[in-house]
């Protein structure tokens, strides 16, 4: 029985590459739909011509790496995980001592690879998407559809984006907060008591497989 | 239940773009006064967009705001801004319509109406060609669109002077049309005897704008 290293494998390169290209499109559709639409700002950059198609292409891109993604096996083995709710969910979700640990250093929670804040803005970004890629095509090929539909295409378009900002800042702002989330995404690999710290039903889980092989 | 939140968010898309329409009325009507204030972070609020294509636009003063008009014309003539607020003055009120969906209701302008401004220089071609001070932007109408008195040369809107932002100290208004015949930061007028495409127009714009009768859109008319 070997031990198990110090540092557990938690994203495929491939996985990481659907992250940063998905993070770069959204980043450019949120910059230039400032550039666009904040007044302020629209008055400063100007450049209506060559903003508009940026943020359309942008758009039109942003559901590609996700899309793409579904070819590896990693990434849908993760998307299962990130589409289940356990019951230990709903109790991290309710308790304020969710980070404690216990003098093992495994978090109290038996959380598994993913918590169920990462669950919920994982479908909130993927919902949010394709509710954007919709409304965005109708907006750029306004012909097909009457005027009241264009109107509330507009409305849900413009809403959903302050949405987005807040769960985009949000999202930056857990990251920033946690070094060990941010070496995961940034490698691939997370320190091990990071692991039994804020996934300890994933740590043990990947001990087991471990041991079996 | 990751895929009840997609489906969840999907649904709340849709039924977002049945109630849009009703729900930017309340948004305008409730945000709207305070649009100043809140810096056009709630969208819309029915107020004005701005939209420019160049990086940055000159700031001209009505002091020394200049119109040169010239072309088939008898007397080619430069405008200050003081010789257009000596002319006959034209108030018109009108909603404004933007191509790209948003409306501003009751917008008041006023100015030297176009026919009133072509016969001062003996205007005899069938088209015009505007230019602007920012350098990029141009806009084009025929001789009888020109000539309807719903089209202003305008030194004001809103109750006050057209502001910077808005295409000031000159712009042009042309009531019946979508927002981008009203050419902002209006310099040049050419007196000619084809329509020459603008800006936009040659970037897929229908050149004959009449709202909710071109682009694919029928919105309510505006004049």
């Amino acid at each position: 029985m070997s031990r198990l290293p110090s540092y557990l494998k938690r994203f495929t390169g491939g996985e990481r590459a659907v992250h940063h290209a998905t993070a770069i499109l959204m980043i450019i559709c949120l910059a230039t739909a400032s550039a666009l639409y904040i007044p302020a700002i629209a008055t400063y950059v100007g450049r209506r011509d060559l903003i508009k198609p940026i943020h359309i292409y942008a758009g039109l891109a942003l559901p590609v790496p996700m899309l793409l993604g579904l070819a590896s096996r990693a990434f849908r083995g993760d998307l299962r995980r990130l589409n289940r709710f356990g019951p230990y969910d709903r109790d991290w979700l309710r308790r304020s001592d969710r980070r404690a640990v216990q003098i093992d250093g495994r978090g109290i929670v038996p959380i598994g690879k993913f918590n169920p804040g990462q669950k919920l803005s994982a479908a909130f970004f993927a919902g949010a998407i394709f509710v954007m890629l919709g409304t965005g095509l109708m907006l750029t090929f306004p012909n097909p559809w009457p005027t009241n539909w264009r109107t509330g295409a507009t409305f849900v378009h413009d809403w959903l984006t302050l949405a987005i900002f807040v769960v985009f800042l949000g999202h930056l702002w857990f990251a920033l907060q946690d070094r060990g989330a941010m070496t995961g995404m940034l490698t691939g690999r997370v320190p091990r008591d990071w692991a039994a710290r804020h996934h300890p039903a994933w740590e043990k889980e990947e001990e087991d497989a471990h041991q079996r092989s | 239940m990751g895929r009840r939140v997609i489906l969840g968010m999907l649904g709340l898309g849709a039924a977002g773009i049945a109630v849009g329409p009703t729900a930017q009325n309340v948004v305008n009507f409730f945000f709207g006064p305070f649009r100043s204030q809140i810096g056009g972070l709630i969208p819309a609020a029915g107020g004005f967009r701005y939209y420019s294509v160049v990086d940055s636009v000159p700031s001209i003063t009505s002091a020394t705001y200049t119109l040169k008009v010239n072309g088939l014309v008898t007397t080619p003539r430069t405008f200050t801004f003081q010789d257009l607020q000596a002319m006959p003055q034209t108030h018109v009120t009108k909603d404004f319509q933007c191509v790209t969906g948003w409306r501003v209701p009751g917008v008041q302008w006023s100015g030297v109406a176009l026919p009133d401004l072509l016969d001062a220089v003996g205007a005899h071609g069938s088209a015009i060609t505007f230019s602007c001070f920012d350098g990029a932007y141009t806009e084009s109408l025929t001789m009888d669109q020109a000539r309807r008195r719903d089209v202003l040369v305008a030194t004001s809107m809103l109750g006050g002077p057209v502001t910077h932002d808005h295409g000031g100290p000159v712009r042009l208004f042309v009531a019946p049309m979508y927002g981008y015949k009203s050419a902002k930061w209006l310099s040049g007028i050419e007196v000619t005897n084809k329509v020459t495409p603008g800006f936009w127009e040659v970037r897929g714009y229908d050149v004959d704008a009449w709202v909710g009768r071109s682009n694919g859109r029928n919105d309510v008319q505006t004049s």
